[in-house]
């Protein structure tokens, strides 16, 4: 797979505040990579910086094997998309589509063949004469995809594209999304905070933490083999449960309760005893008549019962600690209750107390 | 009050539960409460005091002088006359002019036409590049600026005698157009910096992505959207300098050249002859007339300028 | 690729664009270009000009500026004079009023006008037509309003009131009051305006909890309000205050600073003694008092408003 961005040790600082340290990233051809972090983790500063709308401090950025840390924003063969759609409010919708081929001098009748061509793609053929104010969110965005897709860039960036739109619409938009990038086959950068958003589009994913890459991989990775107790307990929702204790000939223990990790798959050779946390994801804690398959039983008291239609979390406590369970929407527990659960130590993730990486 | 859009909900409420007591919503307030005459009463009274003087001069310049003289200041004229205008406008005296005030009333209007469009699109400018394209001490030189806003002018008054004199301009009306644009930069460029600030960034960036540059974002993004912001400046400018009388004073050396205000207070305050006090209130009040009509036209953006500028200062 | 195949067919060179950081000189030289008036107008004509005053105040300069040095002179013979000490005196007491004046007025008529008054865009327009006109007109029509002859005296005293006297502009006592009377007229809406935006800027959720808590209007003002809206009485602070120093139009239409110096001010003491006097040195030395006076009041101001935080 040749490299379609490349990023080399870059590095931004805001005065005294190193705002990006030392990054590097290599974004396959065709690839849907999405950066996802919360805010103020510099995801949409490293996609400003690779638009070219942020002077980086050192470093280099290359778009298509060419050294773009320099050149200007036009100049990079990339197309954008905001957050807040950033229509020209006084251009119509075929103005905003045809600006930036106005400013490349691009002839006049290839403007009208590649914004037809656009306006059929995203479907908003008939909305080409009204102005931005005259549409709704979900037609803006599509117009401001357009606005991208016009200048048949190699490159897409996507600042947080969903983020002002309602919870259904983000759905609907998600999907079409995930549909043009497979026409369209161009390279993807998407910066979102939200979780769904990125599991569903990428194909991998850099969570980003303080100006750095916490870890970078395919959603399945990231889900199932966080690289480290920060990536663990961003991504999931309700998120993982931890346990501190040790690591001690083998298995993880807790208080009195001992958790043998036989069938653990170690990150690396390192299995020396040691301080530790081990993470167990809600969902994977198994209830009801699937508890005496499970390699390890324990009993929880029920604290408080959330129903959520689809499914039901249950807010209990192992021990003196408190442990979140999802369970089936059909569930019925009631507060105060004794529950049995089954864990599956193979599906928990193991972190070194003082590193925080992943055993 | 009748409020309708407070009384509907009340009614629809009742509509439903018509059980209820007590009308829910916002209690009808009484009509003449004693508060309420307090209130108006004191509103009444201030906007008297605040009113008198534009009815007296009105008053005063449709009356001729010998009823000036006999009655007062606040009765209504019992015979107008509009001979005080014609006087004011075409016949006052300045030194040997007597000409009237229509000779600075053309040169408030020479010095003002080329000043507003210069200062406006300066300001425009700086405000465009300060808030978008901001550079190494593109702060330190705004900072500079509106802290000349706050000095006292009578410090730079005389190093731009200087300045004027060796371009070859002290003096002359092209010289006080420069001041003006130079004195009304700090306020203008701080609205329009304000005002480009409050555009969402990204419009920027997209039209940077887009291939625009600085004059094209400003033309073909920027100016626009900003048309009101366009307007208040120009409010603020019109009237600022149609009544300045400081820089007037200072940098038109011949009385010829006078702008409006500078005669209008030489006429008025001029120690020779009998005082006529009608053809002074007419002469004050064609001075103040143009920036009371640009007043009472623009309505609320005058106020929305003058509190925009103020508040964000 | 989507829409065409020609796309960037010449960016495929390796190392194609500007591989190297350029020159800060040239970087946004667009910006840099267009800004050039205003660096010129902040750099020349208000820091050059204001230091080129300061250090000429420290000259023998007369009727032509000239760089013989004079040490502190000038600011002697200013300090000696009777007609700078009556400027100063008149405009503290003019200062000290008129602050508390425009704020007290101010801030009452936007507090009335916010009780949601009928009519409030005519009264509104009312109160701050005054502040369109220049001080010029706004001195002409207080002089003949306060004509003891023809204007309020006389209509008081034909009311039947014989011994009515109210004579400010030709008694020296009380001259300054006289001015004060036409520079609140002329000034107040102003501050009105902005006081209103700032009630209007204050969350209504403040006003029901103090009315569930049964705290009283006018205590409500006081106690909540007036507390909340610092930042807006700062503000109109420092127009008020940077307004009186550069107080002159008005005393040159009203008084001409008569009766005899009684109303003299210090602007109009600088421009007597720099185009009237023939005495530059004087007029800078003037001018660089009044300079300091502003720095007195602005230097605080800006501590209280930047000083903790930064923008930009």
């Amino acid at each position: 797979m040749t490299n379609s961005v490349e990023i080399k040790n870059l590095d931004l600082s805001f005065g005294a505040v190193k705002v990006l340290q030392n990054l590097n990233l290599n974004i396959g051809e065709g690839e849907f990579l999405v950066l996802l972090g919360s805010s103020g983790c510099g995801k949409s500063t490293l996609l400003n910086c690779i638009a070219g709308l942020l002077e980086v401090t050192d470093g280099q950025i290359f778009i298509k094997g060419k050294n773009v840390t320099w050149a200007e924003p036009s100049d990079r063969g990339i197309g954008m998309v905001f957050q807040s759609y950033a229509l020209y409010p006084q251009m119509s919708v075929k103005g905003n589509l045809s600006f930036g081929l106005k400013n490349a001098k691009v002839p006049k009748d290839e403007i009208e063949k590649r914004v037809a061509r656009a306006a059929e793609i995203l479907q908003i053929e008939a909305l080409l004469d009204r102005k931005p104010g005259a549409l709704s969110g979900g037609q803006r965005q599509r117009v401001a995809i357009g606005r991208a897709l016009v200048r048949d860039v190699d490159v897409f960036l996507f600042d947080e594209p969903l983020s002002n739109l309602d919870a259904k619409l983000r759905v609907d938009l998600r999907v079409e999304l995930k549909r043009l990038h497979n026409q369209l086959e161009n390279t993807m950068i998407y910066v979102t905070h939200d979780q769904v958003e990125a599991m569903t589009l990428a194909d991998r994913i850099a969570v980003m933490k303080g100006g750095k890459i916490m870890q970078l991989g395919t959603p399945d990775e990231i889900y199932n083999q966080p690289r480290n107790l920060y990536v663990a307990d961003f991504i999931g929702s309700p998120s993982m449960n931890f346990l501190e204790g040790a690591l001690e000939g083998g298995a993880f223990r807790v208080d009195d309760m001992v958790i043998p990790m036989d069938d653990y798959e170690f990150a690396g050779p390192q299995t020396a005893d040691r301080p530790a946390t081990i993470g167990i994801r809600p969902e994977h804690v198994v209830t009801g008549e699937l508890v005496k398959n499970a390699p390890l039983q324990f009993e929880v008291a029920v604290d408080l019962v959330e129903p959520m239609g689809s499914d039901t979390l249950v807010y209990a406590k192992l021990g003196q600690h408190s442990f979140r369970i999802r369970m089936d929407g059909q569930a019925r527990v009631k507060d105060g209750e004794k529950l049995s659960i089954g864990i599956d130590p193979s599906r928990a993730s193991l972190f070194d107390k003082a590193t925080e990486d992943r055993l | 009050m009748a409020n309708p859009g407070t009384l509907a909900p009340t009614a629809a409420v009742n509509a439903v539960n018509p059980d209820l007591d007590e009308p829910r919503g916002p209690k009808p307030r009484k009509a003449l409460s004693r508060t309420n005459i307090m209130l108006y009463g004191t509103l009444i009274v201030v906007a008297m005091y605040y009113a008198l003087p534009l009815y007296v001069m009105v008053v005063t310049s449709l009356k001729g002088m010998p009823e000036i003289q006999m009655g007062n200041i606040f009765a209504p004229p019992l015979e107008i006359t509009f001979q005080p205008w014609v006087k004011a406008w075409a016949e006052a005296c300045t030194g040997i002019n007597c000409d009237g005030l229509s000779r600075g009333f053309w040169n408030s209007v020479r010095i003002l036409i080329p000043s507003v469009i210069i200062s406006v699109a300066v300001a425009s400018v700086n405000g465009y590049a300060l808030s978008m394209w901001k550079f190494k001490g593109s702060e330190v030189f705004f900072s500079i600026l509106m802290i000349g806003a706050f000095i006292p002018y009578q410090i730079m008054l005389y190093p731009i005698v200087i300045m004027l004199r060796e371009a070859g301009l002290y003096g002359s009306l092209t010289g006080l157009v420069l001041v003006h644009v130079a004195f009304g930069m700090p306020i203008n460029t701080l609205l329009f910096r304000n005002y480009f600030a409050s555009i969402p960034e990204e419009l920027f960036k997209a039209a940077r992505v887009d291939g625009a540059g600085f004059w094209s974002i400003f033309f073909r993004i920027m100016l626009p959207m900003s048309l009101p912001i366009f307007v208040v400046s120009l409010i603020i400018q019109v009237t600022g300098i149609w009544n300045d009388f400081l820089f007037g004073v200072t940098y038109i050396s011949s009385p010829d050249r006078y702008p409006m205000t500078v005669q209008l207070n030489n006429i008025v305050n001029s120690v020779q002859g009998v005082k006529e006090y009608n053809v002074n209130m007419a002469a004050t009040l064609l001075t103040g007339l143009v920036p009371l009509v640009i007043y009472f036209a623009s309505g609320k953006l005058f106020v929305r300028g003058i509190a925009a500028g103020a508040v964000k200062g | 690729m989507a829409l065409s195949e020609a796309a960037h067919a010449g960016a495929q060179t390796e190392q194609g664009g500007p591989s190297h950081k350029p020159v800060r000189l040239f970087k946004n030289i667009s910006a840099k270009i267009a800004s050039l008036p205003m660096v010129f107008t902040a750099l020349v004509v208000f820091l050059g000009g204001t230091i080129w005053t300061v250090v000429y105040s420290f000259t023998d300069s007369g009727l032509l500026p000239r760089l013989r040095w004079d040490g502190l002179d000038q600011y002697e013979r200013l300090w000696n004079s009777r007609k700078w000490l009556v400027s100063i005196e008149n405009l503290a007491i003019y200062g000290v009023c008129s602050l508390i004046g425009t704020l007290v007025i101010g801030f009452t008529l936007a507090a009335l006008l916010d009780r949601k008054v009928r009519g409030e865009g005519v009264l509104r327009t009312i109160f701050l037509y005054p502040f369109a006109l220049s001080f010029i007109v706004t001195g002409l029509v207080w002089q003949w309003i306060l004509n003891p002859q023809l204007g309020l005296q006389s209509v008081v005293r034909g009311m039947g009131w014989e011994s009515f006297t109210f004579d400010p502009l030709n008694n020296s006592k009380i001259v300054m009051f006289g001015l004060l009377i036409a520079g609140l007229w002329q000034g107040t809406g102003l501050i009105m305006c902005i006081m209103l935006a700032g009630l209007r800027g204050i969350d209504e959720d403040i006003w029901k909890a103090a009315r569930v808590d049964g705290i009283g209007t006018v205590k409500t003002y006081i106690r909540v309000i007036i507390p909340m809206m610092r930042p807006v009485f700062v503000t109109s602070l420092v127009l008020i205050a940077s307004g009186i120093v550069k107080l002159y139009d008005l005393v040159v239409a009203q008084t001409s600073g008569g009766p005899g110096i009684s109303s003299e001010v210090p602007a109009k003491y600088v421009m007597t003694a720099m185009f009237g006097g023939q005495n530059l040195g004087q007029g800078f030395a003037a001018s660089t008092m009044m300079l300091v006076t502003v720095v007195i009041i602005l230097v605080p101001w800006a501590i209280l408003e930047f000083g903790g935080k930064k923008r930009g």
